[in-house]
C-alpha cells in the first residue's frame, strides 16, 4: 500500500517462558497516513504497550518480535538494523512511555538529556539547542522553563515529568509519535492542554499519533480511528464515527456500554462479567468467547478472522453485531 | 426516612484539619547540618484547614488532580494518619477523646479500601487469612470456627467463592484483588468506608463490575461512603454529595446533580469543561493558560489564580473563603455572586 506512512503486516511478538513462548501481540496489522491520530484501546495486559515497543524494534528478552513487518516511509524497520533504526527512533518516531518515570535519567539535569536527544540527530549549535528546549517546554505548559530547564528530574512532580518526557518527543518534529497513556496521571484541565498541543501537531506539521489508552472519552475526541484491542489481536479498527457509533464486537459494545457517563447517575452500570484471559490461558477459538453473550458453538471451535465492512472498519467476530442495531 | 436527633449528627466530621509532611533530609542538607548550618527540608502542607460533615447513608464524592490531598486526608479519617492540626468526630466525638467501646465502635466501624490491590495485600498471606485479620487484631472471633464463618460470608458478599480463601493473593486479577480488598474491609460490619481510589488501578472492562458491587453494598447495608476519585465522570454516576479539592484545600461542597448542572468554583468549571466525552468527536482542544503550582510554594491569595481566567488584582492577594453561596452549597471564591 503506497501513500501510507506506516503499514504494518502481521507483527507478531512473544515472550519466552520455560513452559513455551506466549504470543503477547498475535499477528496485528493497521495502516496509517501522515497526520492520522490513532486510539489503540484495550483491557490491560491485552498487548498495546507491547505492540508499541514492537514497531520500533523495543522488545527485549524473553520477549521477541517474530512475524511481520513495519514498514515506514516504505523501509522495514524490521530489516533494516539496529544503527539504522537508532537514527530513526528519537527523530523520525518518537515514544513517550507509560512509565515516563524511568524515561528520564535521574543524574541529568532535564536541559542536559533535552538538548542530547537534539543534538543526537542533528548539529545544532548548544544556545539553539537550548532555545528549542525550552520553547518545547513552554508548549506542554511548564511555566518560567528558562529557570527550570537546568533542574533535575527528581525536582519535578509527577505530572511535570510526564510533561518532560511529551516535550522531549515532540522536539525533532517527529513523522510518527507513539504515547503510552501520556495523560493518565494528569489533571483533566492539563491533559486538555497537552492534547491541544498533540492536536497542532497533527494537523500543521503532519506528525501521525498512535494514542495509547484506557480512556474511550480521550479517544473519541481526539482520534480519526480508533483500534480495539483483546488478548494480543487487534478484534475491531475503523472510523472513529463507525467503532464508537456503530461497533461490531461484542467487547467494544460491551466497553461502550459500561462508561458510567453511558448510563443513568446512580443506576446499575451494564458490565462485561468475567476477567480477561492471562497469556498462557488463552481459550481455544475466541479469546473473548467465555464473557460473550453472542457466543455461538463455533466461537469454541475456531477464531474468528477478519472481516472488512463497507466503510473500511473490520473485526474478528464470527457473530458480529449487525450495524445500526445498538439497543 | 424520619429525622430524629441522631440522625442529623454526622456520622464524620471534620474540623479545622490539617496534615503537614516534612521529607527526611537530602545529603546536601544533612551535609551542612554537620557543619552546623541550618537547612531543614521544607515542609508541605498537604490538607489545609478542611471543615467537612459527612452524613449518615450518603455516598461524599471526593474530587481533585493528583497530588492535591485526598488520600492524605481519606487517611486521616480512617485514622491511619494523625492530623498535625484540628480534629475528627464521629457519631459528633472528637476521636481522640474515644474510649473503651467508643473507640472500638470508631475503629471498626470506619474502615479503609486502598488505591491499588496490588500493593495493599500481603503477597505471603492466604486470602482467608488477610480477610480474617481485623477480627484476629481486634480479638473479635471466639472460635475458629467462628473466623470461617465470617470469612466465608463475606467472601460471598464481595462475589468470590469461599473456597478461594486457600488461594494467595498473586493467584488474583485486579478486580479479584480489590474485591478481596472490600471483603477485608467488610468482616468488621462497617458503617463507614473511606474508599481511595478504589477502581483506578482496575481494568476498563472491571470497573463496572465493582462500582455496582459498591452501589449494592451501599444499599444493604446503609453505608455511608467517603468516595475518593479523579474521576468524574465516576463520581457524577456514584454519589450524592460531592467536594472538589484544589493544592489541600476544599474549593466546592454541593449536591452531585446541582454541581454537574451549574459548577460555581470556576476550577470545577474548568474539570466539567474538560470531562472527555465519547459524544464528542473531533474536539478543537484549547490550551489552558498557567501551570500546577507546587504545594511546597503555594501561590499566595486564591491558590487557584495562577490558572484562573476570571482573576483578579484581589485573587492575588487575599484568599478567599468557604462560604454558602446557595442552601446546601458553598464555594471558595472572591467573585462567587458574579461569574
Ligand atoms: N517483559 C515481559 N516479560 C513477560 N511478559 C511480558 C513482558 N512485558 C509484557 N508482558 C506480557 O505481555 C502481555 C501484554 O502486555 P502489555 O504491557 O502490552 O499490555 P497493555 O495492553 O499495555 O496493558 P496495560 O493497559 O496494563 O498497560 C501481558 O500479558 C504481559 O504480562
Ligand atoms: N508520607 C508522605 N511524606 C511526604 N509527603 C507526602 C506523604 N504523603 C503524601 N505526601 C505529599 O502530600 C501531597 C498530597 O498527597 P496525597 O497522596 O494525599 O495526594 P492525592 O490527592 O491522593 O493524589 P493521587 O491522586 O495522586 O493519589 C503530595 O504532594 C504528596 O507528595
Ligand atoms: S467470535 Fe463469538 S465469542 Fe468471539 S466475540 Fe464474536 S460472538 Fe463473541
Ligand atoms: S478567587 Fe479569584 S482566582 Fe480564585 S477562583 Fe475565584 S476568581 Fe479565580
Ligand atoms: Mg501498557
Ligand atoms: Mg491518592
Amino acid at each position: 500500500m503506497s501513500g501510507a506512512l506506516l503499514d504494518v503486516r502481521g507483527l507478531r511478538t512473544v515472550f519466552h517462558f520455560l513452559e513455551g513462548a506466549y504470543p503477547a501481540v498475535d499477528g496485528i496489522s493497521f495502516t496509517m497516513r501522515s497526520g492520522e491520530v490513532l486510539g489503540l484501546v484495550g483491557e490491560s495486559g491485552s498487548g498495546k504497550s507491547v505492540a508499541g515497543l514492537s514497531l520500533i524494534g523495543l522488545i527485549d528478552p524473553p520477549g521477541e518480535v517474530v512475524e511481520g513487518e513495519v514498514l515506514f516511509k516504505g523501509r522495514n524497520l524490521r530489516t533494516i538494523g539496529e544503527s539504522a533504526l537508532r537514527q530513526v527512533r528519537g527523530k523520525e518516531i518518537a515514544m513517550i512511555f507509560q512509565d515516563s518515570l524511568a524515561a528520564l535519567n535521574p543524574v541529568l539535569t532535564v536541559s542536559e538529556q533535552m538538548v542530547e536527544a537534539i543534538r543526537e540527530h542533528a548539529d545544532v549549535p548548544l544556545p539553539a539547542a537550548r532555545e528549542r528546549v525550552i520553547a518545547a517546554l513552554r508548549q506542554v505548559g511548564i511555566s518560567s522553563p528558562e529557570t527550570r530547564i537546568d533542574q533535575y528530574p527528581h525536582e519535578f512532580s509527577g505530572g511535570m515529568r510526564q510533561r518532560v518526557a511529551i516535550a522531549t518527543a515532540l522536539l525533532n518534529k517527529p513523522d510518527l509519535i507513539i504515547a503510552d497513556e501520556p495523560t493518565t496521571a494528569l489533571d483533566v484541565t492539563i491533559q486538555g492542554q497537552i492534547l491541544a498541543e498533540m492536536q497542532t501537531l497533527a494537523r500543521e506539521t503532519g506528525t501521525a499519533l498512535i494514542w495509547i489508552t484506557h480512556d474511550l472519552g480521550v479517544v473519541s475526541e481526539l482520534a480519526d480511528r480508533v483500534a480495539v484491542m483483546y488478548a494480543g489481536r487487534i478484534v475491531e479498527i475503523g472510523g472513529i464515527d463507525d467503532v464508537l457509533d456503530r461497533p461490531c464486537h461484542p467487547y467494544t459494545q460491551g466497553l461502550l456500554d459500561s462508561i458510567p457517563a453511558e448510563n443513568a447517575p446512580g443506576s446499575r452500570l451494564r458490565q462485561i462479567d468475567g476477567t480477561a484471559p492471562s497469556l498462557a490461558a488463552r481459550p481455544v477459538g475466541c479469546a473473548f468467547r467465555l464473557r460473550c453473550q453472542r457466543a455461538g458453538p463455533l466461537c469454541a471451535e475456531r477464531e474468528p478472522d477478519v472481516t472488512e465492512g463497507p466503510s473500511g472498519q473490520s473485526w474478528r467476530c464470527h457473530h458480529p453485531i449487525p450495524q445500526g442495531d445498538r439497543p | 426516612m424520619t429525622t430524629t436527633p441522631a440522625q442529623t449528627t454526622p456520622i464524620i466530621g471534620l474540623e479545622g484539619l490539617s496534615r503537614d509532611f516534612q521529607r527526611p533530609p537530602v545529603l546536601a542538607e544533612r551535609l551542612l547540618a554537620l557543619l552546623g548550618r541550618k537547612a531543614l527540608p521544607p515542609v508541605l502542607r498537604a490538607v489545609t484547614d478542611v471543615d467537612l460533615a459527612v452524613r449518615r447513608g450518603e455516598v461524599l464524592g471526593l474530587v481533585g488532580e493528583s497530588g492535591c490531598g485526598k488520600s492524605t486526608l481519606g487517611r486521616m479519617v480512617s485514622g491511619i494518619l494523625p492530623p498535625t492540626q484540628g480534629r475528627v468526630t464521629f457519631d459528633g466525638q472528637a476521636v481522640p477523646t474515644l474510649t473503651g467501646r467508643d473507640k472500638l465502635g470508631y475503629v471498626l466501624g470506619v474502615q479503609m479500601i486502598f488505591q491499588d490491590p496490588y500493593a495493599s495485600l500481603n503477597p505471603r498471606q492466604k486470602v482467608g487469612d488477610i480477610i480474617a485479620e481485623p477480627l484476629r487484631v481486634h480479638g473479635m472471633a471466639t472460635s475458629r470456627r467462628e473466623v470461617i464463618e465470617r470469612v466465608d460470608t463475606a467472601l460471598a458478599e464481595v462475589g468470590l467463592d469461599p473456597s478461594y480463601k486457600e488461594r494467595y493473593p498473586h493467584q488474583f486479577s485486579g478486580g479479584q484483588r480489590q474485591r478481596i480488598g472490600i471483603a477485608r474491609a467488610f468482616i468488621v460490619n462497617p458503617r463507614f468506608l473511606v474508599c481511595d481510589e478504589p477502581i483506578a488501578a482496575l481494568d476498563v472492562s472491571i470497573q463496572a463490575q465493582v462500582i455496582n458491587l459498591f452501589m449494592d453494598l451501599r444499599d444493604k447495608y446503609e453505608l455511608t461512603y467517603l468516595f475518593i476519585s479523579h474521576d468524574l465522570s465516576v463520581v457524577r454516576h456514584i454519589a450524592d454529595r460531592v467536594a472538589i479539592m484544589y493544592l489541600g484545600r476544599l474549593v466546592e461542597i454541593a449536591p452531585a446533580a446541582d454541581l454537574f448542572a451549574q459548577p460555581a468554583h470556576p476550577y470545577t468549571r474548568a474539570l466539567l469543561a474538560e470531562i472527555p466525552s465519547v459524544k464528542r468527536r473531533r474536539r478543537k482542544f484549547q490550551p489552558v493558560r498557567g501551570e500546577l503550582p507546587s504545594p511546597l510554594n503555594p501561590p499566595p491569595g486564591c491558590t487557584f489564580h495562577p490558572r484562573c481566567p476570571f482573576a483578579i488584582a484581589r485573587c492575588r492577594e487575599e484568599r478567599p473563603v468557604l462560604r454558602d453561596i446557595a442552601p446546601r452549597r458553598q464555594s471558595a471564591c472572591h467573585l462567587s455572586d458574579q461569574i
